[in-house]
């Protein structure tokens, strides 16, 4: 079959952005290989272990599930994006005050779930943190360090911490 | 592992994409979520030539009230079912296992027709649909067809649904007067898929069960209706407890897969173990009613 290559134009972080890919190029190949944005990283590639995790419209999903060719006229935020507009920088600074890091590789995916749990609640029983993170796999950390920093950037916001 | 090279088409109304199936067939593959299609292109376990995409299909999409019924569009987000009041207030089974439905970023892009068409045999909705005896409306070359959830699941991946037609919307009962729901499932991690589980439709009274529906999925090839274990239950009254020889009646209903996630005997046991969890749970619904 020969290379049947497909236009889209896409906002990724803001940048309005035109390109042609392959059908078969999956979102995170493109934004990594395509685009240089390297912080959406791969680890399954089946939508098990969330390290790909994007925003697209609005919303997190997996980015090793949605296919490029689909993202024509889509809103896309990375970990890149969403570290420059500062929307996490209080998330992020928990992150390393808390060790909820150590090799690194499963962050950018925690922080982009993590981001929308603190988005959409306000507040929320620790047992309901996990749960809304359990799609997202930590080989490290053992994960109490994770809930931590989300549990306490949660707090913070409540009462104006910054 | 990278997708295999296939087309990819998106048409811009529900006829067009019959039309690309009826040229296709079987060398086509609908992708709706893709939350399990492209997986599986991911580990070139399915190498379709052609893939339709019909996410801009909107009216394959969406949540109505109707007389009898809550229709929910096949193209319609497992978020949108959760966050639905309509569900909410009228299919307290699907609000009660969507929470067990994958995890939050598979929910934001999962289909509930997606799940039903797909038929997986540990997923969650098709388990639900057919204890709701739900209606599956299918769209074809030939035109439009409904088919009871009843004589939809033929066995592992495989449904009533011919090469050429496309799952449009489900069809879902209101719940009569007096009738409870539970779900029960067990998963090593909340979200994945079950290697047991139970969706169970009751009307109970004075705590006898005077008619129930257990539909078991996770265990078996297909969602299957646990007929001997329904039968040995009617007439009888819970009393805190109940005689254990009725779960045995699951053995004749249930064929378990054995696989890595358990042996045959031990999915046995825990969908003896979830049945007595779905029906005390549904008791206890009646008496808060």
């Amino acid at each position: 079959m020969e290379d049947e290559k497909i236009q889209i134009a896409l906002r990724v972080n803001g940048e309005q952005i035109t390109a042609s890919v392959e059908a078969r190029t999956h979102l995170v190949d493109f934004l990594r290989s395509e685009l240089e944005l390297t912080g959406s990283h791969l680890g399954c590639e089946h939508g098990i272990c969330g390290a790909c995790s994007v925003r697209l419209d609005g919303v997190v999903v997996r980015g090793c599930l949605v296919l490029a060719a689909q993202c024509d006229g889509a809103e896309v935020t990375t970990i890149e994006g969403l570290t420059e507009s500062g929307e996490i920088s209080d998330l992020q600074e928990r992150f390393v005050n808390r060790n909820a890091l150590q090799c690194g590789f499963c962050t950018p995916g925690m922080l982009m779930t993590a981001a929308e749990l603190l988005e959409r609640k306000k507040s929320v029983p620790r047992e309901e943190i996990r749960e809304f993170m359990s799609g997202n796999f930590c080989r490290c950390t053992g994960y109490h360090a994770i809930i931590d920093a989300i549990e306490e950037t949660m707090n913070d916001r409540r009462s104006g911490v910054q | 592992m990278k997708a295999p090279k296939f087309r990819f088409i998106k048409p811009q109304s529900l006829s067009e994409a019959i039309g690309l199936l009826s040229e296709f067939e079987d060398e086509a593959r609908i992708l709706a979520g893709g939350q399990s299609l492209i997986p599986t292109l991911n580990m070139r376990l399915s190498q379709p030539e052609v893939v339709i995409d019909i996410n801009k299909l909107d009216e394959l999409k969406g949540i109505s009230l109707e007389t009898d019924h809550v229709r929910i569009g096949a193209m319609t987000r497992h978020v949108e079912v959760m966050g639905s009041a309509l569900v909410n207030e009228n299919l307290p089974l699907i609000a009660e296992a969507l929470p067990y439905v994958a995890h939050v970023a598979v929910r934001n892009r999962g289909t509930f027709g997606g799940s039903i068409a797909l038929a997986d045999p540990a997923a969650e909705l098709p388990a639900c649909i057919l204890a709701l005896q739900a209606e599956i409306v299918l769209e074809g070359p030939q035109g439009r067809r409904k088919v009871d959830a009843d004589d939809f699941f033929h066995g592992l991946y495989d449904t009533a649904m011919r090469p050429d037609e496309i799952l449009t919307e489900v069809l879902l009962p209101l719940a009569k007067p007096g009738e409870v729901f539970s779900f029960m499932e067990l998963s090593r991690r909340k979200g994945d898929y079950a290697q047991a589980g139970v969706a169970c439709r009751a009307l109970i009274s004075s705590k006898t069960f005077e008619n129930i529906r257990l539909v078991y999925f996770g265990s078996e090839l297909k969602p299957t209706v646990g007929e001997n274990v329904i039968r040995a239950l009617e007439g009888q009254t819970w009393s805190g407890d109940i005689d254990e020889k009725i779960f045995s009646q699951l053995e004749d209903d249930l064929d378990p897969i054995d696989n890595l996630h358990g042996s045959a005997a031990l999915k046995m046991h825990w969908q003896k173990v979830l049945t007595k969890r779905a029906i005390a749970a549904a008791v206890e619904k009646t008496e808060l009613v």
